[in-house]
Protein backbone atom coordinates (compact mmCIF):
# COMPACT_ATOMS: atom_id res chain seq x y z
CA UNK A 1 0.00 0.00 0.00
CA UNK A 2 2.55 2.33 1.11
CA UNK A 3 4.70 1.58 -2.47
CA UNK A 4 1.29 1.94 -4.50
CA UNK A 5 0.56 5.37 -2.73
CA UNK A 6 4.86 6.56 -3.25
CA UNK A 7 4.14 5.12 -7.07
CA UNK A 8 1.10 7.74 -7.30
CA UNK A 9 2.52 10.76 -5.37
CA UNK A 10 5.55 10.49 -7.53
CA UNK A 11 3.43 10.12 -10.98
CA UNK A 12 1.47 13.45 -9.70
CA UNK A 13 4.30 15.59 -8.70
CA UNK A 14 5.64 15.10 -12.38
CA UNK A 15 2.34 15.75 -13.63
CA UNK A 16 1.74 18.98 -11.93
CA UNK A 17 5.13 20.35 -12.73
CA UNK A 18 4.49 19.63 -16.23
CA UNK A 19 1.14 21.58 -16.13
CA UNK A 20 2.73 24.06 -14.49
CA UNK A 21 5.53 24.69 -16.56
CA UNK A 22 4.16 25.81 -20.19
CA UNK A 23 7.37 26.28 -21.82
CA UNK A 24 7.86 22.83 -21.49
CA UNK A 25 4.61 21.63 -22.84
CA UNK A 26 4.82 24.20 -25.61
CA UNK A 27 8.36 23.46 -27.28
CA UNK A 28 7.82 19.33 -26.80
CA UNK A 29 4.63 20.41 -29.00
CA UNK A 30 6.30 22.74 -31.14
CA UNK A 31 9.69 21.45 -32.00
CA UNK A 32 7.99 18.04 -33.28
CA UNK A 33 5.20 19.82 -35.23
CA UNK A 34 8.01 22.49 -37.08
CA UNK A 35 10.18 19.44 -37.85
CA UNK A 36 7.31 17.50 -39.24
CA UNK A 37 5.99 21.06 -41.36
CA UNK A 38 9.69 21.43 -42.49
CA UNK A 39 10.77 17.85 -43.89
CA UNK A 40 7.19 16.63 -44.60
CA UNK A 41 6.62 19.94 -46.72
CA UNK A 42 10.43 19.88 -47.88
CA UNK A 43 10.40 16.80 -49.25
CA UNK A 44 6.73 16.45 -50.15
CA UNK A 45 7.81 16.14 -54.17
CA UNK A 46 11.14 14.04 -54.00
CA UNK A 47 9.82 11.30 -51.43
CA UNK A 48 8.21 8.56 -53.09
CA UNK A 49 7.36 4.97 -51.66
CA UNK A 50 9.44 2.15 -52.89
CA UNK A 51 7.20 -0.34 -54.51
CA UNK A 52 3.90 1.92 -53.84
CA UNK A 53 3.97 3.75 -56.94
CA UNK A 54 1.76 6.51 -57.06
CA UNK A 55 0.00 5.45 -54.16
CA UNK A 56 -0.78 8.78 -53.15
CA UNK A 57 1.08 9.02 -49.96
CA UNK A 58 3.01 11.87 -49.27
CA UNK A 59 5.84 12.39 -47.26
CA UNK A 60 4.15 14.20 -44.23
CA UNK A 61 1.63 11.07 -44.32
CA UNK A 62 4.88 9.15 -43.71
CA UNK A 63 6.45 11.28 -41.63
CA UNK A 64 3.77 11.33 -39.26
CA UNK A 65 3.35 7.64 -37.02
CA UNK A 66 7.79 8.81 -36.77
CA UNK A 67 6.79 12.46 -35.65
CA UNK A 68 4.48 10.93 -32.73
CA UNK A 69 7.60 8.09 -31.24
CA UNK A 70 10.03 11.67 -31.99
CA UNK A 71 7.26 13.53 -29.42
CA UNK A 72 7.46 10.68 -27.17
CA UNK A 73 11.11 9.77 -26.82
CA UNK A 74 11.75 13.38 -25.99
CA UNK A 75 8.99 14.27 -23.91
CA UNK A 76 9.51 10.78 -21.73
CA UNK A 77 13.63 11.27 -21.71
CA UNK A 78 13.92 14.99 -20.68
CA UNK A 79 11.54 14.58 -18.01
CA UNK A 80 14.06 12.49 -16.30
CA UNK A 81 17.00 15.14 -16.57
CA UNK A 82 16.04 17.07 -13.22
CA UNK A 83 16.93 13.61 -11.46
CA UNK A 84 20.67 14.64 -12.03
CA UNK A 85 20.54 17.63 -9.92
CA UNK A 86 18.06 15.90 -7.22
CA UNK A 87 19.96 13.10 -6.46
CA UNK A 88 22.83 15.10 -4.82
CA UNK A 89 21.00 17.79 -4.09
CA UNK A 90 17.25 17.85 -3.84
CA UNK A 91 14.26 15.40 -3.27
CA UNK A 92 16.36 12.54 -4.47
CA UNK A 93 18.54 13.24 -1.60
CA UNK A 94 15.97 13.30 0.86
CA UNK A 95 13.82 10.44 -1.16
CA UNK A 96 16.43 7.65 -0.85
CA UNK A 97 16.83 8.40 3.08
CA UNK A 98 12.97 7.05 3.36
CA UNK A 99 11.93 3.93 4.16
CA UNK A 100 10.98 3.06 0.38
CA UNK A 101 12.20 0.85 -2.00
CA UNK A 102 14.36 2.71 -4.78
CA UNK A 103 12.17 0.17 -7.30
CA UNK A 104 9.64 2.57 -6.48
CA UNK A 105 11.31 5.79 -7.32
CA UNK A 106 11.70 4.38 -11.25
CA UNK A 107 8.07 2.94 -11.49
CA UNK A 108 6.86 6.53 -9.81
CA UNK A 109 9.25 8.53 -12.33
CA UNK A 110 8.35 6.25 -15.06
CA UNK A 111 4.61 6.40 -14.83
CA UNK A 112 4.66 10.06 -14.39
CA UNK A 113 7.15 10.86 -17.69
CA UNK A 114 5.07 8.07 -19.62
CA UNK A 115 2.10 10.19 -18.79
CA UNK A 116 3.16 13.71 -19.89
CA UNK A 117 4.97 11.28 -23.23
CA UNK A 118 1.22 10.18 -24.33
CA UNK A 119 -0.50 13.16 -23.16
CA UNK A 120 1.53 15.63 -25.83
CA UNK A 121 1.19 12.44 -28.29
CA UNK A 122 -2.62 12.57 -28.12
CA UNK A 123 -2.49 16.46 -28.34
CA UNK A 124 -1.21 15.60 -31.99
CA UNK A 125 -4.59 13.27 -33.19
CA UNK A 126 -5.76 16.50 -33.72
CA UNK A 127 -4.13 16.70 -36.98
CA UNK A 128 -5.22 13.23 -37.77
CA UNK A 129 -8.11 14.06 -40.44
CA UNK A 130 -6.12 16.88 -41.91
CA UNK A 131 -3.85 14.18 -43.48
CA UNK A 132 -6.28 12.03 -44.12
CA UNK A 133 -6.35 9.13 -41.78
CA UNK A 134 -9.50 8.25 -40.38
CA UNK A 135 -8.84 6.47 -36.93
CA UNK A 136 -11.20 3.98 -35.71
CA UNK A 137 -11.17 3.17 -31.72
CA UNK A 138 -8.92 -0.21 -32.27
CA UNK A 139 -6.50 1.81 -34.39
CA UNK A 140 -6.07 4.48 -31.84
CA UNK A 141 -6.11 2.03 -29.14
CA UNK A 142 -2.74 0.73 -30.77
CA UNK A 143 -1.02 3.71 -31.42
CA UNK A 144 -1.96 4.52 -27.42
CA UNK A 145 -0.53 1.21 -26.45
CA UNK A 146 2.64 1.79 -28.29
CA UNK A 147 3.29 5.29 -27.15
CA UNK A 148 2.53 3.92 -23.48
CA UNK A 149 5.46 0.92 -23.94
CA UNK A 150 7.74 3.20 -25.73
CA UNK A 151 7.58 6.15 -22.73
CA UNK A 152 8.05 3.92 -20.40
CA UNK A 153 10.77 2.10 -22.66
CA UNK A 154 12.31 5.54 -22.52
CA UNK A 155 12.02 7.27 -19.51
CA UNK A 156 13.27 4.27 -17.40
CA UNK A 157 16.48 4.70 -19.52
CA UNK A 158 16.38 8.41 -18.74
CA UNK A 159 15.99 7.89 -15.44
CA UNK A 160 18.66 4.85 -15.33
CA UNK A 161 21.21 7.87 -17.20
CA UNK A 162 20.64 10.57 -14.98
CA UNK A 163 21.09 8.54 -11.92
CA UNK A 164 24.38 7.94 -13.13
CA UNK A 165 25.69 11.35 -14.64
CA UNK A 166 26.88 13.82 -12.31
CA UNK A 167 25.62 16.97 -14.73
CA UNK A 168 22.84 17.58 -17.05
CA UNK A 169 25.33 18.70 -19.66
CA UNK A 170 26.42 14.82 -20.12
CA UNK A 171 22.99 14.13 -19.87
CA UNK A 172 22.58 15.91 -22.70
CA UNK A 173 25.41 14.30 -24.22
CA UNK A 174 24.98 11.01 -23.44
CA UNK A 175 21.30 11.33 -24.48
CA UNK A 176 22.00 12.87 -28.05
CA UNK A 177 24.55 9.84 -28.81
CA UNK A 178 21.62 7.52 -27.73
CA UNK A 179 18.12 9.40 -28.78
CA UNK A 180 18.87 10.78 -32.56
CA UNK A 181 20.29 7.40 -33.98
CA UNK A 182 18.05 5.62 -32.22
CA UNK A 183 14.98 7.60 -33.92
CA UNK A 184 16.99 7.93 -37.09
CA UNK A 185 17.45 4.76 -37.34
CA UNK A 186 13.71 3.59 -36.45
CA UNK A 187 12.22 4.21 -39.91
CA UNK A 188 10.28 7.22 -38.96
CA UNK A 189 12.55 9.07 -41.60
CA UNK A 190 12.54 6.28 -44.16
CA UNK A 191 11.92 3.13 -45.22
CA UNK A 192 13.91 0.37 -44.54
CA UNK A 193 12.99 -1.29 -48.00
CA UNK A 194 14.42 2.29 -50.25
CA UNK A 195 17.47 2.07 -47.52
CA UNK A 196 21.16 0.64 -48.40
CA UNK A 197 20.91 -2.99 -46.93
CA UNK A 198 23.48 -1.41 -43.92
CA UNK A 199 20.67 1.20 -42.79
CA UNK A 200 17.67 -1.38 -44.01
CA UNK A 201 19.67 -4.09 -41.55
CA UNK A 202 20.03 -1.22 -38.72
CA UNK A 203 16.31 -0.52 -38.82
CA UNK A 204 15.11 -4.13 -38.20
CA UNK A 205 17.97 -4.34 -35.14
CA UNK A 206 16.46 -0.67 -33.66
CA UNK A 207 13.63 -1.81 -31.20
CA UNK A 208 12.33 1.49 -31.62
CA UNK A 209 11.55 0.55 -35.06
CA UNK A 210 8.98 -1.78 -34.20
CA UNK A 211 7.28 0.95 -31.73
CA UNK A 212 6.90 3.50 -34.57
CA UNK A 213 5.60 0.60 -37.16
CA UNK A 214 3.09 -0.13 -34.66
CA UNK A 215 2.14 3.54 -34.33
CA UNK A 216 1.90 3.38 -37.98
CA UNK A 217 -0.32 0.05 -38.70
CA UNK A 218 -2.59 1.72 -35.82
CA UNK A 219 -3.35 4.71 -37.85
CA UNK A 220 -4.54 2.55 -40.91
CA UNK A 221 -5.73 -0.27 -38.94
CA UNK A 222 -7.88 -2.46 -39.71
CA UNK A 223 -6.08 -2.12 -43.58
CA UNK A 224 -2.86 -2.62 -43.78
CA UNK A 225 0.15 0.05 -43.70
CA UNK A 226 2.00 0.45 -46.81
CA UNK A 227 4.93 0.25 -45.29
CA UNK A 228 4.71 -2.56 -42.58
CA UNK A 229 8.16 -3.73 -40.85
CA UNK A 230 6.63 -6.92 -39.10
CA UNK A 231 3.18 -8.16 -37.84
CA UNK A 232 1.15 -6.25 -35.59
CA UNK A 233 1.94 -8.99 -32.84
CA UNK A 234 6.08 -8.89 -33.67
CA UNK A 235 5.73 -5.33 -33.37
CA UNK A 236 3.47 -5.35 -30.35
CA UNK A 237 5.89 -7.69 -28.33
CA UNK A 238 9.64 -6.06 -29.32
CA UNK A 239 7.76 -2.72 -28.59
CA UNK A 240 7.09 -4.41 -25.14
CA UNK A 241 10.11 -6.27 -24.41
CA UNK A 242 11.83 -2.70 -24.81
CA UNK A 243 9.93 -1.22 -21.99
CA UNK A 244 10.63 -4.04 -20.12
CA UNK A 245 14.73 -4.24 -20.18
CA UNK A 246 15.24 -0.98 -20.18
CA UNK A 247 12.54 -0.82 -16.74
CA UNK A 248 14.67 -3.56 -15.12
CA UNK A 249 17.84 -1.69 -16.01
CA UNK A 250 16.72 1.10 -14.42
CA UNK A 251 15.82 -0.90 -11.17
CA UNK A 252 19.11 -2.91 -11.16
CA UNK A 253 20.45 0.53 -11.71
CA UNK A 254 19.35 2.27 -8.97
CA UNK A 255 19.23 -0.65 -6.18
CA UNK A 256 23.17 -0.37 -7.03
CA UNK A 257 25.01 1.22 -3.51
CA UNK A 258 24.89 5.15 -3.99
CA UNK A 259 28.73 5.93 -2.59
CA UNK A 260 31.16 3.40 -4.60
CA UNK A 261 34.37 2.66 -3.42
CA UNK A 262 35.59 5.92 -4.54
CA UNK B 1 21.47 12.03 30.88
CA UNK B 2 19.65 8.90 32.15
CA UNK B 3 15.62 9.56 32.71
CA UNK B 4 15.45 5.82 33.24
CA UNK B 5 12.19 4.77 32.79
CA UNK B 6 9.11 3.93 30.67
CA UNK B 7 9.96 2.66 27.10
CA UNK B 8 8.29 5.87 25.12
CA UNK B 9 10.66 8.29 26.80
CA UNK B 10 13.23 9.56 24.40
CA UNK B 11 15.64 8.57 27.41
CA UNK B 12 17.71 5.69 26.49
CA UNK B 13 20.73 5.79 23.70
CA UNK B 14 20.00 7.34 20.24
CA UNK B 15 23.25 6.36 18.56
CA UNK B 16 25.86 4.32 19.32
CA UNK B 17 29.12 2.92 17.54
CA UNK B 18 31.53 0.85 18.15
CA UNK B 19 35.23 1.48 15.92
CA UNK B 20 33.28 2.75 13.31
CA UNK B 21 35.37 2.99 10.21
CA UNK B 22 34.86 3.93 6.71
CA UNK B 23 37.55 4.08 3.52
CA UNK B 24 36.40 5.00 -0.02
CA UNK B 25 39.08 2.86 -1.76
CA UNK B 26 42.07 4.11 -0.20
CA UNK B 27 40.69 7.54 1.25
CA UNK B 28 39.91 7.18 5.42
CA UNK B 29 37.03 9.11 5.75
CA UNK B 30 36.11 7.56 9.07
CA UNK B 31 38.54 6.31 11.58
CA UNK B 32 37.63 3.33 14.31
CA UNK B 33 34.68 6.37 15.55
CA UNK B 34 33.01 4.88 19.21
CA UNK B 35 30.35 7.43 19.70
CA UNK B 36 26.92 7.48 22.23
CA UNK B 37 24.52 9.57 21.97
CA UNK B 38 21.98 9.90 24.43
CA UNK B 39 17.78 10.01 23.49
CA UNK B 40 16.55 13.37 23.71
CA UNK B 41 20.00 15.26 23.46
CA UNK B 42 21.58 17.98 20.81
CA UNK B 43 24.35 16.27 19.61
CA UNK B 44 27.19 18.35 17.60
CA UNK B 45 29.11 17.15 15.27
CA UNK B 46 31.92 19.86 14.40
CA UNK B 47 34.70 19.36 12.17
CA UNK B 48 35.61 20.99 8.85
CA UNK B 49 34.82 19.70 5.08
CA UNK B 50 36.07 16.45 4.83
CA UNK B 51 36.00 15.49 8.83
CA UNK B 52 33.83 12.32 8.05
CA UNK B 53 30.42 14.16 9.44
CA UNK B 54 28.61 13.18 5.62
CA UNK B 55 29.94 9.84 5.94
CA UNK B 56 28.54 9.52 8.81
CA UNK B 57 25.04 10.44 8.39
CA UNK B 58 25.66 8.26 5.00
CA UNK B 59 26.18 5.28 7.58
CA UNK B 60 23.46 6.22 9.66
CA UNK B 61 20.94 6.74 7.04
CA UNK B 62 21.90 3.08 5.30
CA UNK B 63 22.58 5.03 2.71
CA UNK B 64 26.48 3.50 3.04
CA UNK B 65 27.70 0.28 4.15
CA UNK B 66 30.36 0.86 7.06
CA UNK B 67 33.93 -1.05 6.22
CA UNK B 68 33.67 -2.19 9.72
CA UNK B 69 32.75 -1.48 12.91
CA UNK B 70 29.27 -1.79 14.34
CA UNK B 71 26.09 1.06 14.38
CA UNK B 72 23.00 0.45 16.35
CA UNK B 73 20.22 3.34 15.99
CA UNK B 74 17.60 3.15 18.35
CA UNK B 75 18.85 -0.27 18.75
CA UNK B 76 18.56 -1.38 15.25
CA UNK B 77 20.93 -2.50 12.87
CA UNK B 78 21.15 -0.42 9.76
CA UNK B 79 22.36 -3.16 7.68
CA UNK B 80 19.78 -5.75 8.76
CA UNK B 81 17.02 -3.27 9.18
CA UNK B 82 17.05 -0.10 6.68
CA UNK B 83 13.65 0.39 6.42
CA UNK B 84 12.74 0.64 10.00
CA UNK B 85 16.12 2.87 10.78
CA UNK B 86 14.98 5.16 8.08
CA UNK B 87 11.31 5.25 9.31
CA UNK B 88 13.08 6.29 12.76
CA UNK B 89 15.33 9.13 10.92
CA UNK B 90 14.47 12.64 9.62
CA UNK B 91 16.87 14.23 7.25
CA UNK B 92 17.26 17.67 6.40
CA UNK B 93 19.84 18.50 4.25
CA UNK B 94 22.16 21.80 3.54
CA UNK B 95 20.12 21.88 -0.13
CA UNK B 96 16.43 21.75 0.85
CA UNK B 97 14.28 18.70 -0.27
CA UNK B 98 11.39 20.91 -1.70
CA UNK B 99 10.29 21.34 -4.93
CA UNK B 100 10.05 24.99 -6.53
CA UNK B 101 7.15 24.56 -8.24
CA UNK B 102 5.24 23.44 -5.75
CA UNK B 103 3.36 24.65 -2.85
CA UNK B 104 4.48 24.23 0.66
CA UNK B 105 1.56 22.08 1.28
CA UNK B 106 1.72 20.10 -1.87
CA UNK B 107 5.08 19.20 -0.97
CA UNK B 108 4.76 17.93 2.67
CA UNK B 109 2.09 15.99 1.13
CA UNK B 110 4.34 14.39 -0.89
CA UNK B 111 7.61 13.43 1.22
CA UNK B 112 4.71 12.07 3.61
CA UNK B 113 3.44 10.03 1.15
CA UNK B 114 6.68 8.52 1.12
CA UNK B 115 6.55 8.00 4.26
CA UNK B 116 3.81 6.21 4.61
CA UNK B 117 1.77 8.56 6.39
CA UNK B 118 -1.93 7.85 6.19
CA UNK B 119 -3.38 10.89 4.17
CA UNK B 120 -5.95 11.69 7.16
CA UNK B 121 -3.08 11.82 9.90
CA UNK B 122 -1.03 13.71 7.19
CA UNK B 123 -3.48 16.74 6.95
CA UNK B 124 -3.89 16.89 10.57
CA UNK B 125 -0.14 16.86 11.27
CA UNK B 126 1.10 19.53 8.63
CA UNK B 127 -1.67 21.19 9.87
CA UNK B 128 0.14 21.52 13.80
CA UNK B 129 3.62 21.46 12.25
CA UNK B 130 3.07 24.94 10.16
CA UNK B 131 1.14 26.41 12.84
CA UNK B 132 4.18 25.66 14.76
CA UNK B 133 6.39 26.99 12.20
CA UNK B 134 4.75 30.40 11.94
CA UNK B 135 3.93 28.77 8.61
CA UNK B 136 0.25 28.70 7.89
CA UNK B 137 -0.72 31.25 6.03
CA UNK B 138 2.19 30.32 3.66
CA UNK B 139 0.67 26.83 3.29
CA UNK B 140 -0.95 27.19 -0.18
CA UNK B 141 2.48 29.38 -1.74
CA UNK B 142 4.75 28.35 -3.65
CA UNK B 143 8.02 27.12 -2.20
CA UNK B 144 9.73 29.64 -4.78
CA UNK B 145 8.01 32.38 -3.59
CA UNK B 146 9.37 32.12 -0.06
CA UNK B 147 12.58 33.75 1.85
CA UNK B 148 15.12 31.05 2.47
CA UNK B 149 15.02 30.93 6.13
CA UNK B 150 11.10 30.01 5.32
CA UNK B 151 12.12 27.32 2.71
CA UNK B 152 14.49 25.44 5.48
CA UNK B 153 11.58 26.12 7.96
CA UNK B 154 9.02 24.40 5.39
CA UNK B 155 11.88 21.79 4.98
CA UNK B 156 12.36 21.37 8.54
CA UNK B 157 8.30 20.39 8.52
CA UNK B 158 8.99 17.74 6.09
CA UNK B 159 11.57 16.16 7.91
CA UNK B 160 9.58 15.64 11.11
CA UNK B 161 6.28 14.73 9.10
CA UNK B 162 7.03 11.46 10.41
CA UNK B 163 7.23 12.06 13.34
CA UNK B 164 10.97 10.46 13.96
CA UNK B 165 13.12 9.46 16.75
CA UNK B 166 15.75 11.16 15.44
CA UNK B 167 16.04 14.56 13.09
CA UNK B 168 19.93 14.53 11.67
CA UNK B 169 20.39 17.80 9.81
CA UNK B 170 23.62 18.57 7.98
CA UNK B 171 24.69 22.06 8.39
CA UNK B 172 21.58 23.39 8.79
CA UNK B 173 21.81 27.04 8.34
CA UNK B 174 24.12 27.27 5.95
CA UNK B 175 23.04 30.11 3.50
CA UNK B 176 20.97 31.89 6.03
CA UNK B 177 21.37 35.86 7.24
CA UNK B 178 21.93 36.13 11.08
CA UNK B 179 18.31 36.87 11.85
CA UNK B 180 16.91 33.56 9.75
CA UNK B 181 19.38 31.90 11.43
CA UNK B 182 18.66 32.73 14.77
CA UNK B 183 14.65 32.02 14.03
CA UNK B 184 15.84 28.65 12.84
CA UNK B 185 17.41 27.93 15.99
CA UNK B 186 14.70 29.40 18.20
CA UNK B 187 12.01 26.95 16.10
CA UNK B 188 14.77 24.20 16.46
CA UNK B 189 14.74 24.09 20.32
CA UNK B 190 10.93 24.67 20.33
CA UNK B 191 10.58 21.76 18.53
CA UNK B 192 12.44 19.26 20.08
CA UNK B 193 10.90 19.57 23.19
CA UNK B 194 7.24 18.99 21.78
CA UNK B 195 8.55 16.04 19.81
CA UNK B 196 10.98 14.71 22.41
CA UNK B 197 13.80 13.65 20.16
CA UNK B 198 17.43 13.53 19.49
CA UNK B 199 19.04 15.68 17.25
CA UNK B 200 22.34 15.94 15.62
CA UNK B 201 23.62 18.72 13.69
CA UNK B 202 26.48 18.11 11.20
CA UNK B 203 28.45 21.86 11.21
CA UNK B 204 31.95 23.39 10.36
CA UNK B 205 30.30 26.42 12.67
CA UNK B 206 31.57 26.88 16.14
CA UNK B 207 28.42 29.19 17.01
CA UNK B 208 26.17 25.80 16.01
CA UNK B 209 28.46 23.36 18.18
CA UNK B 210 27.90 25.58 21.11
CA UNK B 211 24.17 25.80 21.32
CA UNK B 212 24.17 21.82 21.29
CA UNK B 213 23.76 20.09 24.36
CA UNK B 214 27.18 17.98 23.57
CA UNK B 215 29.66 18.08 21.25
CA UNK B 216 31.89 15.61 19.48
CA UNK B 217 34.98 17.17 17.41
CA UNK B 218 35.71 14.99 14.01
CA UNK B 219 39.28 15.46 12.54
CA UNK B 220 39.88 13.62 9.84
CA UNK B 221 37.63 10.80 10.52
CA UNK B 222 38.46 10.64 13.93
CA UNK B 223 36.11 11.65 16.78
CA UNK B 224 39.10 13.29 18.82
CA UNK B 225 36.89 14.69 21.82
CA UNK B 226 32.99 14.52 22.79
CA UNK B 227 31.14 16.14 25.99
CA UNK B 228 29.23 18.89 26.52
CA UNK B 229 30.85 22.38 25.40
CA UNK B 230 30.96 23.92 28.45
CA UNK B 231 33.08 21.16 29.84
CA UNK B 232 34.93 21.17 26.75
CA UNK B 233 36.63 24.56 27.05
CA UNK B 234 36.80 24.74 30.84
CA UNK B 235 38.77 21.67 30.33
CA UNK B 236 41.29 23.94 28.24
CA UNK B 237 41.45 25.97 31.50
CA UNK B 238 39.76 29.87 32.05
CA UNK B 239 41.77 31.01 29.46
CA UNK B 240 43.85 30.32 26.64
CA UNK B 241 46.62 32.16 25.14
CA UNK B 242 47.42 32.62 21.83
CA UNK B 243 50.41 33.88 20.04
CA UNK B 244 51.06 35.22 15.95
CA UNK B 245 54.56 34.82 14.91
CA UNK B 246 56.15 34.65 11.68
CA UNK B 247 57.83 31.20 12.64
CA UNK B 248 55.57 29.63 15.12
CA UNK B 249 58.15 26.02 15.47
CA UNK B 250 60.64 28.17 16.51
CA UNK B 251 59.32 29.97 19.06
CA UNK B 252 57.16 27.26 20.21
CA UNK B 253 60.95 25.79 21.11
CA UNK B 254 62.39 27.83 22.66
CA UNK B 255 58.91 28.70 24.77
CA UNK B 256 59.05 25.02 25.70
CA UNK B 257 62.87 25.07 26.67
CA UNK B 258 63.08 28.24 28.51
CA UNK B 259 59.24 28.30 30.27
CA UNK B 260 58.47 24.36 30.45
CA UNK B 261 55.19 24.93 29.52
CA UNK B 262 53.23 22.82 26.73
CA UNK B 263 52.33 24.57 23.42
CA UNK B 264 50.87 23.72 20.42
CA UNK B 265 51.12 24.97 17.13
CA UNK B 266 48.54 25.92 15.31
CA UNK B 267 48.89 27.49 11.68
CA UNK B 268 50.98 30.27 11.98
CA UNK B 269 49.87 30.94 16.08
CA UNK B 270 51.08 28.99 19.30
CA UNK B 271 48.71 27.51 21.56
CA UNK B 272 49.10 27.90 25.32
CA UNK B 273 46.56 26.40 27.53
CA UNK B 274 48.41 25.43 30.91
CA UNK B 275 49.53 28.03 33.16
CA UNK B 276 49.17 31.72 34.60
CA UNK B 277 48.24 33.39 31.06
CA UNK B 278 48.89 37.33 32.41
CA UNK B 279 52.32 36.65 33.97
CA UNK B 280 53.21 34.31 31.04
CA UNK B 281 52.31 36.38 28.01
CA UNK B 282 54.42 39.47 30.17
CA UNK B 283 57.72 37.28 30.37
CA UNK B 284 57.39 36.41 27.10
CA UNK B 285 57.18 39.80 26.14
CA UNK B 286 60.13 40.31 28.03
CA UNK B 287 62.06 37.24 26.25
CA UNK B 288 61.06 37.16 22.71
CA UNK B 289 59.50 40.64 21.75
CA UNK B 290 61.49 40.23 18.50
CA UNK B 291 59.61 37.59 17.37
CA UNK B 292 55.67 37.89 18.80
CA UNK B 293 54.19 39.60 16.14
CA UNK B 294 50.42 39.73 17.99
CA UNK B 295 48.93 38.14 21.59
CA UNK B 296 45.48 37.15 22.69
CA UNK B 297 44.45 36.18 26.16
CA UNK B 298 40.98 34.45 26.24
CA UNK B 299 38.21 32.76 27.47
CA UNK B 300 38.49 29.39 25.62
CA UNK B 301 35.96 28.65 23.15
CA UNK B 302 35.33 25.88 21.06
CA UNK B 303 37.10 26.70 18.24
CA UNK B 304 40.08 26.34 21.11
CA UNK B 305 39.37 23.13 21.85
CA UNK B 306 39.17 21.97 18.10
CA UNK B 307 42.94 23.44 17.77
CA UNK B 308 43.73 22.09 20.70
CA UNK B 309 42.73 18.46 19.42
CA UNK B 310 43.62 18.50 15.97
CA UNK B 311 46.43 21.26 15.70
CA UNK B 312 44.77 24.15 13.14
CA UNK B 313 42.33 26.07 12.70
CA UNK B 314 38.46 25.03 12.15
CA UNK B 315 38.02 26.35 8.94
CA UNK B 316 41.26 26.97 7.52
CA UNK B 317 42.57 22.95 7.23
CA UNK B 318 46.24 22.16 5.48
CA UNK B 319 45.90 21.08 2.40
CA UNK B 320 48.11 18.24 2.73
CA UNK B 321 45.22 15.79 3.68
CA UNK B 322 42.07 15.79 1.61
CA UNK B 323 39.91 13.39 2.58
CA UNK B 324 36.62 14.89 1.02
CA UNK B 325 33.83 12.14 0.38
CA UNK B 326 33.67 11.40 -3.41
CA UNK B 327 30.16 11.86 -5.15
CA UNK B 328 28.91 14.73 -3.30
CA UNK B 329 28.12 17.76 -5.71
CA UNK B 330 28.38 19.98 -2.89
CA UNK B 331 30.55 23.35 -2.97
Amino acid sequence: MHAVASVAALWRREVIKFVRDRSRLLGALIQPLGLWLLLGLGFQQTFQIPGAGASGMNYLEFLFPGIIALMILFTAIFSTISVVEERTSGFLQVAVAAPLSRTVLVFGNALGGTTLAVFQAALFFVLLPLIGFSVGLPGLALVVISSIFLGLAFTALGFGIAWRMKTTRGFHAVMNLFLLPLWFLSGALFPAEGASPVLAWLIYLNPVSYGVDLIRQGLYWPAEAPIALASVGLSLAITAGLAVVLLAWAVYTVRQPLYGEG
Amino acid sequence: MSHANGSHTTAGTAIETKNLSHAYGIQQALREVSLTIAGGSMMGLLGPNGSGKTTFFRILTTLLQPSSGTVRVMGLDPNAAPHAVRQQLGVVFQDTALDDELTVEENLRFHGALYGVPSAVLSERIGTLLDRFGLTDRRSAYVKTLSGGLQRRADLCRGLLHRPKILLLDEPTTGLDPAARHAFWQTLRTVQQQEQMTIILATHLMGEAERCTDVGILDRGRLVVQGPPAQLTSDLGTEVLLLETPEPSALQDRIEAQFGVATQQVGAMVQITEGAKQELLTSLYDAFADQITSATIRKPTLEDVFMAYAGYHLNRRPTDTPIAPPANARS
